[in-house]
């Protein structure tokens, strides 16, 4: 699914790079915890598998694609294939739960028969059927982190990113989103995600890759956030 | 491509920066409706030009002299003179005015002033050639080669006139252009302002397109027809207050003008079928150009 191949990452204001020779490599309908400090490389990686940015040198397959030698005019095509939550939700505003969620369809072409019929449907994947008026600012954060969701599962992508999806949220409702991913990763999602919650990685026990100063220091399988400290 | 979604992105965004949006469509409506004015004018100056031309003749007058002995120019040095000028490549006819045609004619022209022609005298009236030119705008070269010949008192070129209305009304072509340009200079900031401040505003869905796989169409389209619909409301604009100002000041401020035949004036259909299309053509090429150097240059993508 993705496998990352000596991949360095040097910003051109920065002399240390942010990703050092890193390489580890990730199966369909994977589970993937990345975890480190601050300024470890994790959203690096992300941005590198999204094409935000390009590697300074080393190899990004997806599905066997070259990302990095990917022609601008294909990354649309690849993003498509890929969902994105974030910590600050990135919500609209103006737009009610059903139109955020339906906006990231209409932008990517799909016709609205589709539109009327996949919307319900994913809000209902993540609990949100109900609210579909709603606007955002009427929800709580753990809602509004759901229809971040239910917009990056909408188009059901092959692989999800999250980074730092439980950042802004309380520990409770950090667990029912962390039970919405899983949902998610079972219906044969790949997810990967960043964080720094403890709690979460250590009751989830699942694959952990840890950075730091941009290298892997660790990859368990079935791992826990504290083992090494 | 889902029309629908686009048309909606626009009008969105047009209301929101509504301030910005009013202030580029009558720039760009006052600048466009300078540049066709500019037009208008031009127009005005070729119509007139060859409305004149036609008429124009250059007049020969001849010595009191001649005036006086040669009454059908048969003796040199008329004769002559006529003679060369008609066989000179740059004339199309020739006509002998003698000083009792030159009366008549005066009588004629100043009928409504009877005191005038009391107090004028057949002999006080020169002689003349009566010059028409192939080319009318070339008079001078017949006023230098003739100038000071023997029997030729004076050269008139009636074409001297013509170019002075013509002059005038290039200058006020020229202003107009001129004042045209500075405006579309500023219409232009004027787009790639409203462009950034709309991409700016909408910086949020913008990140979210690109993020979900949105095409550089998608995100970039509603930007450049947000620029061009404002554009093209300017021109309509522009359009409408120059045929406005043609029907309801020009046509009759400059109507005695050209009823008097002194200036000929473009048709409304010119302003409409010509004019008007190059305006909304004009006002669309601009903005979607301004559009989308403006991205290319402030939006990443």
């Amino acid at each position: 699914m993705i496998r990352i191949e000596d991949v360095t990452k040097v910003y051109k204001t920065s002399t240390r790079p942010a990703l050092n020779n890193v390489s580890f490599e990730v199966d369909k309908g994977e589970f993937v915890f990345v975890i480190g400090p601050s300024g470890s490389g994790k959203s690096t990686f992300l941005r590198l598998l999204l094409r935000e940015e390009t590697p300074t040198k080393g190899k990004i397959y997806i599905s066997n694609v070259d990302v990095a030698k990917m022609p601008r005019r294909k990354v649309p095509r690849l993003r498509q294939t890929i969902g994105c939550v974030f910590q600050d939700f990135r919500l609209l505003s103006n737009k009610t739960v059903f139109e955020n969620v339906a906006f990231a369809l209409e932008v990517i072409g799909k016709p609205a028969h589709t539109i009327r019929k996949v919307v319900p449907e994913v809000l209902e994947l993540v609990g949100l059927d109900g609210k579909s008026d709603r606007m955002p600012n009427e929800l709580s954060g753990g809602e509004q982190q759901r229809v971040a969701i239910a917009r990056a599962f909408v188009n059901r992508p092959l692989m999800l990113l999250a980074d730092e999806p439980t950042g802004n949220l309380d520990p409770d409702t950090s667990q029912d989103i962390m039970l919405l991913l899983e949902r998610i990763n079972r219906t044969g999602t790949t997810v990967l995600m960043a964080t720094h919650d403890h709690s979460i990685v250590d009751s989830m026990r699942r694959r952990v890759v840890e950075l730091e100063f941009g290298k892997v220091i660790r990859d368990d399988a079935r791992g826990v956030y504290g083992v090494g400290n | 491509m889902r029309a629908s979604f686009v048309f909606s992105e626009v009008v969105t965004g047009l209301r929101r920066n509504v301030t910005m949006t009013i202030a580029m469509i009558l720039t760009t409506a006052i600048s466009l409706a300078m540049l066709g004015g500019g037009l208008l004018i031009a127009q005005t100056v070729d119509l007139t030009k060859e409305r004149y031309l036609d008429d124009i003749e250059v007049s020969i007058f001849l010595t009191d002299d001649v005036s006086a002995n040669d009454e059908s120019c048969t003796e040199d040095p008329c004769a002559a003179l006529r003679q060369s000028l008609e066989e000179s490549d740059e004339v199309e006819t020739v006509i002998y005015q003698s000083r009792d045609e030159a009366y008549e004619s005066f009588q004629r022209i100043f009928e409504e002033q009877p005191e005038l022609v009391e107090l004028a005298r057949p002999e006080a009236l020169p002689a003349s050639l009566r010059v028409r030119l192939v080319d009318p705008e070339r008079a001078d070269v017949i006023t230098e080669e003739y100038e000071g010949e023997a029997g030729i008192a004076q050269i008139q070129d009636q074409g001297v006139f013509l170019e002075r209305l013509i002059d005038g009304l290039n200058s006020f072509r020229n202003i107009t252009l001129v004042g045209s340009l500075a405006l579309l200079a500023a219409a232009l900031l004027l787009i790639a302002n409203m462009v950034q401040i709309s991409a700016f505003t909408r910086r949020t869905e913008v990140g979210i397109m690109r993020l979900v796989g949105a095409t550089r169409w998608y995100t970039q389209l509603p930007f450049l027809l947000e620029a061009m619909v404002a554009g093209v409301i300017g021109a309509i604009l522009a359009a409408g207050s120059l045929v406005g100002l043609q029907l309801f000041v020009v046509d009759g401020v400059l109507a005695e003008l050209r009823e008097a035949g002194i200036i000929s004036l473009p048709s409304l259909l010119y302003t409409v079928l010509i004019v008007a299309p190059v305006l909304l053509v004009s006002a669309m090429v601009i903005s979607a150009v301004t559009g989308y150097v403006t991205l290319r240059m402030y939006v990443r993508h």
